[in-house]
């Protein structure tokens, strides 16, 4: 009875019961969307690393996995010098240039070496460079940036072709010639990092440890454990940010449900009456006010999950190539958490209050 | 619970409110008893305290002093949760504006009143029956309070005060909001559920005319009963 009581409460005040489930969706949707799209840059980033083909990687010195490579402090001489390595069978190396924004790069790459590396870019229209000032973009950039094939496009405030159009998935969204690239940011000769292709996969513990006697101070990873690097518990901060986040929700849905229950309590105040009247509890009361919080924070977070998944399909359409958005069900019990937690104390104070009323002044109340 | 004697037993009741640093004497000493199967009304003007009468022997509200039994039990000495088991189980209410919950429909609100008795059963209750028969009201039940009359809604307000069978029924006013027509259907109603179902009835008006269908007529005027019959005083 309880429960049809709560849900005729609900549905007899439509448009009160939509703010509120709207108000408690917004927190919801955006727990939910920057874990997605954290989430889903990391994957993102370790599919481009995979991506590359090689077997090992070799960074400047005092750099971690996930800190910027925009230097390039690495004599290109090392190219050599790896390649001389037992097992090791290719070594390219790369310099890689920020573009606008911090989530825009160009990686400077030198192709038949790269081709060699990971098989060559899967071209879906024009192809490989012709020119020095020519770029290969993959089909997320193209289409944000809304260029085709044979386009000329502005970057680092000079023009360039755009030569061809790739698949994503390989490295980087936007390429260059390593020489040229090299030359115009004054790093002739010098490269950002290295990376190893070795005779066989297997080989990649002994070259590792080979190399890291060689190469005192340099981080080298094996490509695999680095793939395993990029979760949000390996990216400073992330965590620590996403939990503010999440308070920061929380509190935004103890707020909305605190005044929503708040004035529904006072729009219900003779209703309580009638119900106390009847000889309901001060436990009914306050379980009745607490059930219908509750329910408005699951069809809140239900909306939520919805919002999440139009926020995505807009970030997917405008900036695919800046926020690849990610879908993480395996978060949506904690965003209901996250409501029910904020639902459930906001709507306390109210259902302590109703519960309180006195039955002959609710019976009074107009 | 009530081993034959009074059903309500009221004697030297006082209650003072306080409004302010004043305090407002609403009743004065009052001596009052019902004895089962009665229908007493209490008439007197605005102010005589016959609503604050009705608010403490119906558990809405303590008594500042003196004896009040209701069914065998001592309100004087009960508690808040008490009188909430008291409201639940001994007593129910008729008011003048009907108090039917707007969102749910006539047989649900019959439902809640049954529910937080602690009888959920959904079998066949042929006693119930006959009084919804009696009430009229048997075609309506899926109706919600708004798509009923004023008249209807009342009838659906006495089902549901006699649905979980109280000790005592207690009518505010249950007139107030009627036309002629329906308050003399309403008021016959409660005489009928008087005189076939033996239920005990308190019922204040300031309506002579609605008075006159109790069994006896307690005035009250200045937080005082002035008169009542001989028998029934304390």
């Amino acid at each position: 009875m309880i429960q049809k009581l709560v849900w005729e409460n609900v549905r007899h005040r439509p448009l009160r019961t939509l703010l509120s489930a709207l108000l408690i969706a917004i927190p919801v949707t955006l727990v939910l969307t920057l874990v997605g799209l954290s989430r889903g840059m990391l994957e993102d980033h370790r599919r481009r690393t995979q991506g590359v083909g090689a077997d090992v990687l070799v960074r400047p010195k005092g750099a971690s996995f996930m800190s910027g490579t925009t230097s390039a402090p690495i004599p290109e001489a090392m190219i050599a010098f790896l390649e001389k390595q037992p097992h090791v069978k290719l070594a390219t190396g790369i310099v890689v240039q920020p573009l606008s924004g911090p989530f825009s790069t160009a990686a400077g790459i030198d192709l038949e070496k790269f081709t060699r590396m990971n098989g060559g870019f899967r071209f879906l229209s024009g192809g490989p460079f012709q020119q020095k000032d020519d770029v290969i973009v993959d089909q997320y950039f193209a289409q944000e940036q809304k260029v085709r094939a044979g386009d000329t496009i502005t970057l680092m405030n000079r023009q360039w072709t755009v030569r061809g159009i790739v698949e994503p998935g390989v490295l980087n969204r936007v390429f260059m010639d390593l020489r040229h690239l090299q030359d115009l940011t004054g790093n002739t000769g010098k490269l950002g990092q290295i990376y190893l292709k070795l005779d066989a996969p297997e080989n990649t513990d002994t070259v590792i440890a080979s190399l890291k006697t060689l190469l005192e101070d340099y981080p080298i990873w094996s490509m695999k454990e680095l793939a395993t690097l990029y979760t949000m518990d390996n990216v400073p901060a992330l965590r620590s940010f996403i939990n503010v986040m999440i308070g920061i929700a929380m509190v935004i849905g103890f707020a909305v449900v605190c005044l929503s229950m708040y004035m529904a309590v006072l729009q219900r105040t003779r209703e309580v009456g009638i119900l106390k009247s009847l000889g309901a509890s001060r436990a009914f009361i306050l379980g009745m006010i607490l059930r219908e919080a509750v329910l408005l924070a699951a069809v809140g977070t239900v909306l939520g999950i919805g919002l999440t998944f139009a926020g995505n399909w807009l970030l997917a359409t405008l900036a695919p190539s800046s926020f690849p958005p990610s879908t993480v069900p395996d978060w949506w019990p904690m965003a209901l958490l996250i409501s029910l937690g904020g639902a459930v104390l906001g709507a306390l104070y109210p259902g302590m209050r109703a519960a309180s009323q006195d039955p002959i002044e609710a019976l009074a109340y107009e | 619970m009530n081993d034959g004697g009074p059903i309500i037993h009221v004697e030297n009741l006082r209650k003072v409110f306080r409004v302010g640093k004043v305090e407002v004497e609403a009743l004065r000493g009052v001596n009052l008893t019902v004895t089962p199967g009665e229908f007493v009304s209490i008439i007197g003007p605005s102010g005589s305290g016959k609503s604050t009468l009705f608010h403490i022997v119906g558990g809405l509200t303590p008594a500042t002093s003196g004896i009040v039994r209701v069914a065998g039990k001592d309100l004087s000495r009960m508690s808040d949760a008490g009188r909430t088991i008291l409201r639940k189980q001994t007593v129910s209410f008729v008011f003048q504006r009907f108090n039917l919950l707007p969102t749910l429909t006539a047989a649900d609100n019959i439902a809640v009143a049954r529910h937080l008795a602690g009888r959920n059963h959904t079998g066949a209750d042929p006693e119930f029956e006959q009084i919804l028969d009696l009430l009229g009201i048997a075609k309506r039940l899926h109706h919600k309070p708004n798509e009923l009359s004023g008249g209807e809604q009342q009838r659906v307000a006495i089902a549901r005060a006699v649905v979980n069978r109280p000790a005592i029924l207690l009518a505010d006013e249950p007139t107030g909001n009627l036309d002629s027509v329906n308050s003399q259907t309403v008021l016959g109603l409660l005489k009928r559920l008087n005189q076939e179902l033996g239920q005990t009835i308190l019922m204040i008006t300031h309506d002579p005319e609605a008075a006159a269908y109790g069994d006896h007529i307690v005035s009250m005027r200045d937080g005082r009963i002035v008169s009542q019959p001989p028998a029934r005083l304390a």
